[in-house]
C-alpha cells in the first residue's frame, strides 16, 4: 500500500493533468463549435462511462441496466419540475436522490453473481421503463407519449451543470484509483474471499460503489431532461445507451480514468462521421467491433500500456 | 374466460420452452449467456415469412429446411467466435456483451435485407380457423405451435439422457475440465449443444409471426430476456425444468393480459427479479448454488 502522501499527490496530479484540462477543454468548446448538442452528447457519454467504470471496472459488476438510472434521474427531474415546481437546480438534486433510491432498491440483487446480476439488472431497467411508459400511469409519467419541459429550458447552464458532473464523475473515478476504499474494492472484485478475510466488508464497499454510480448516472439523467427538454421513455430507458457505454468504457479500458474517455472520443466520433447516414451499415461495423474487442482486447486500449508496466493515469 | 386464459398459458408456456430450452442448453454446456438467441428466433421467422410470401412454402415445411443450415451456423459460430471467447479470463461476463454485438450484427443485417418494417403470415398458411380445445376454441396456429414444441422439448430430453451425445453433453454440463481429464471432446460437444440450440431457434422462429403477431428486426432483445426468465424460473440446466417454467410463465402471462392488460409486459421482468432474488436455483433444483 502507498503512502497516504503519495495517494494524495497521485490525486493531484490525476487532477492537473487529466481532469482539469478536460473539464476546461469541455467548456471552451462550445464558444469555439457550435454544435452544442453534439458536445453536450459527449459530456453525457463521458460521464455515464465515468459512473460505469466506478462499479464495473472497480467492482467487476457488469450493470446491463444501467441506463435505468440515467431514465430514473431524467424521469426525477421532469416529474419534480412539473409536479412540485421545483427550480431546475433542485430538481437536478432530486434527480440524484431518486436515482440513489433506485439504487437502494436494487441493493438486493448485489448477491447475485455473474451473469446473473446482469440479467436481473437489465430487467429491473426494463420493468421500470415499462412502469414508467405505461398509458395508466399517464396523468404521472405523460406515459409514452412523452415529456415536454420548454419551460426551464436553458441550454447554457444545462451544459455548464453537465461538466461539472463530468467533473465529479472524474473526481470519484481519481479517488477510487488512489485510495484505500478503492483498493479494497479492487481486492473484492479479484477474489471477494480473500478480501473479506483480510478485514474488507463485501457488501458495505460494494453497496457504497454501487450507490455512487447511480447517483453519477442519474444526475447526468437529470442535466439530460433539463438540457433535451423534450424526451420520450423509450429514449432514457434505451438498452443500447447501457451498452453503448459498457463498450466504450471497456474499449479504452476500464478502471482507469483516462481510457473510459479515449473510449467515448474515439467511438462516439466514428458513430458520428459514419453513423448518420446508413444506420444499419454502422451498426454491423459496431457489432464486429464489439465481438473483435471481446476476443482480442477484453482489457481495452489501456492495457497496451498498463501490460508493458507503464503506469498510466 | 379463467379456463380459456389457463389453457392458452399452457399453449404459450410450451412455446417459450421451445424459445428457451435453446439458451438452457448453452449456458447448461458452456457458461455462456446467448445475447442473441433472440435474434436467430427472428430469422426463423423471417424465413418463413418469406418463404411463404415467395413460393407459398407451408410455415412447417420450412421449420424442417431450416434444421441443416442452423446447426451448421451454429457450429460454424462455434469454431469461429465462442471458443477462443471460453479461454478468456471472465467469459461469462464478456459473453453478455459479444453476443449483443452479434446480435447488433443480425439485427442491421436483417434490416437491411429485408427493412424495420413488421412481417407477418396470414394465420391460413397453417390451416385457417379455430380447433376446440376442452371446450374453448383457439387459434390452430397456437396448437401447432404448442405440439411442435412439446415434441421439440421431449427429443431434448431423450438426446440428454438416452444417447451417449447427451450423456457427454450432460458430463460437459457438470464439470468441463473433468470431462476433458476423462477423454472427453469438449469443444465438439459445445460445437453440437450450439448447433442444437440454434435448430431449436429457427424452428421456433418459424411460429414467431403467429405467436406474437407480427415480427421486427428489433423485437429479438425482448425474446432474449423471456428465455431467460423462463429457464431461470425453472433450472438452469434442466430440460424439464425449463418446461415448468414455461408453463408458469405463460400461464401468469396471459392472466395478466386478460385482466390487467396494460401490465402484461412488465411481467417476465417483475417475475425474473423475484425468483431470482427468492429462489435463485430455480424451482427444480436438487441443490443450492452459492450466488
Amino acid at each position: 500500500m502507498t503512502s497516504p502522501k503519495t495517494s494524495l499527490n497521485r490525486m493531484l496530479r490525476d487532477l492537473c493533468f487529466v481532469t482539469i484540462p478536460i473539464v476546461a477543454a469541455m467548456l471552451i468548446l462550445p464558444s469555439v463549435y457550435s454544435n452544442q448538442l453534439l458536445l453536450f452528447n459527449f459530456v453525457m457519454f463521458m460521464t455515464l462511462a465515468q459512473g460505469l467504470n466506478v462499479i464495473y471496472g472497480f467492482t467487476g459488476i457488469l450493470p446491463l441496466g444501467y441506463v435505468g438510472f440515467f431514465g430514473a434521474g431524467a424521469y426525477g427531474f421532469a416529474l419534480s419540475v412539473m409536479h412540485l415546481n421545483m427550480s431546475p437546480v433542485l430538481a437536478f438534486f432530486a434527480a440524484g436522490i431518486v436515482s440513489v433510491v433506485v439504487g437502494l432498491l436494487l441493493i438486493p440483487l448485489l448477491r447475485l453473481s455473474g451473469a446473473y446480476f446482469a440479467i436481473a439488472n437489465m430487467a429491473a431497467s426494463l420493468a421500470l421503463y415499462q412502469i414508467v411508459s405505461n398509458p395508466d400511469l399517464a396523468p404521472i409519467t405523460k406515459g409514452p407519449y412523452g415529456i415536454s419541459l420548454q419551460g426551464v429550458f436553458s441550454p447554457s447552464v444545462s451544459y455548464a451543470c453537465a461538466v461539472s458532473v463530468l467533473a465529479l464523475s472524474m473526481l470519484a473515478v481519481s479517488w477510487l484509483r488512489n485510495s484505500t476504499f478503492g483498493l479494497s474494492l479492487q481486492a473484492v472484485r479479484e477474489d471477494p474471499i480473500s478480501a473479506a478475510t483480510a478485514g474488507v466488508s463485501v457488501a458495505r464497499v460494494r453497496a457504497i460503489a454501487w450507490l455512487i454510480s447511480a447517483w453519477l448516472a442519474g444526475l447526468i439523467g437529470g442535466v439530460f431532461a433539463w438540457h433535451i427538454s423534450v424526451f420520450y421513455p423509450d429514449s432514457v430507458f434505451d438498452l443500447g445507451i447501457s451498452i453503448s457505454v459498457i463498450v466504450f468504457t471497456l474499449f479504452g479500458g476500464s478502471a482507469t480514468l483516462l481510457g473510459p474517455l479515449l473510449g467515448v472520443v474515439l467511438l462516439y466520433s466514428a458513430y458520428n462521421i459514419i453513423g448518420i447516414g446508413v444506420p444499419q451499415y454502422f451498426q454491423i461495423m459496431y457489432g464486429v467491433l464489439i465481438v473483435v474487442l471481446m476476443l482480442f482486447l477484453p482489457n481495452g486500449v489501456m492495457s497496451i500500456f498498463t501490460s508493458r508496466g507503464f503506469r498510466v493515469p | 374466460m379463467l379456463i380459456y386464459s389457463l389453457i392458452a398459458g399452457v399453449l404459450f408456456g410450451l412455446y417459450f420452452t421451445l424459445i428457451g430450452i435453446g439458451l438452457n442448453l448453452i449456458f447448461g454446456v458452456m457458461k455462456l449467456v446467448n445475447l442473441a438467441h433472440g435474434d436467430f428466433v427472428i430469422v426463423g421467422g423471417f424465413f418463413a415469412c418469406a418463404l411463404f410470401a415467395a413460393a407459398g412454402v407451408n410455415p412447417l415445411a420450412t421449420a424442417g429446411l431450416l434444421l441443416v443450415p442452423m446447426f451448421v451456423v451454429g457450429v460454424v459460430i462455434y469454431y469461429g467466435i465462442v471458443r477462443r471467447l471460453r479461454l478468456s479470463r471472465d467469459a461469462e461476463m464478456l459473453s453478455l456483451i459479444l453476443f449483443f454485438g452479434v446480435s447488433k450484427i443480425m439485427e442491421a443485417a436483417a434490416g437491411l435485407v429485408l427493412g424495420t418494417s413488421e412481417q407477418s403470415i396470414p394465420s391460413f398458411a397453417l390451416g385457417a380457423g379455430p380447433m376446440q380445445l376442452l371446450g374453448q376454441s383457439f387459434p390452430k396456429t397456437w396448437i401447432y405451435a404448442a405440439g411442435v414444441s412439446a415434441v421439440a422439448v421431449i427429443a431434448v430430453y431423450v438426446y440428454l439422457y438416452r444417447t451417449k451425445l447427451g450423456i457427454l453433453t450432460r458430463a460437459v454440463m457438470d464439470n468441463d475440465d473433468e470431462a476433458v481429464m476423462t477423454g472427453i471432446n469438449v469443444d465438439r460437444i459445445c460445437a453440437i449443444a450450439l448447433g442444437i440450440s440454434l435448430m431449436l431457434a429457427g424452428v421456433a422462429g418459424v411460429f414467431a409471426p403467429f405467436m406474437l403477431g407480427s415480427i421486427t428486426p428489433a423485437a429479438g432483445v425482448d425474446l432474449s430476456v423471456a428465455a431467460f426468465a423462463v429457464i431461470v424460473i425453472g433450472t438452469l440446466g434442466n430440460p424439464l425444468g425449463a418446461m415448468l417454467g414455461g408453463i408458469i410463465y405463460g400461464i401468469s402471462l396471459m392472466l395478466m393480459q386478460t385482466y390487467m392488460s396494460s401490465w402484461a409486459n412488465v411481467l417476465p421482468n417483475v417475475l425474473l427479479i423475484a425468483v431470482l432474488l427468492v429462489r435463485p436455483q430455480g424451482l427444480l433444483a436438487r441443490q443450492v448454488r452459492s450466488a
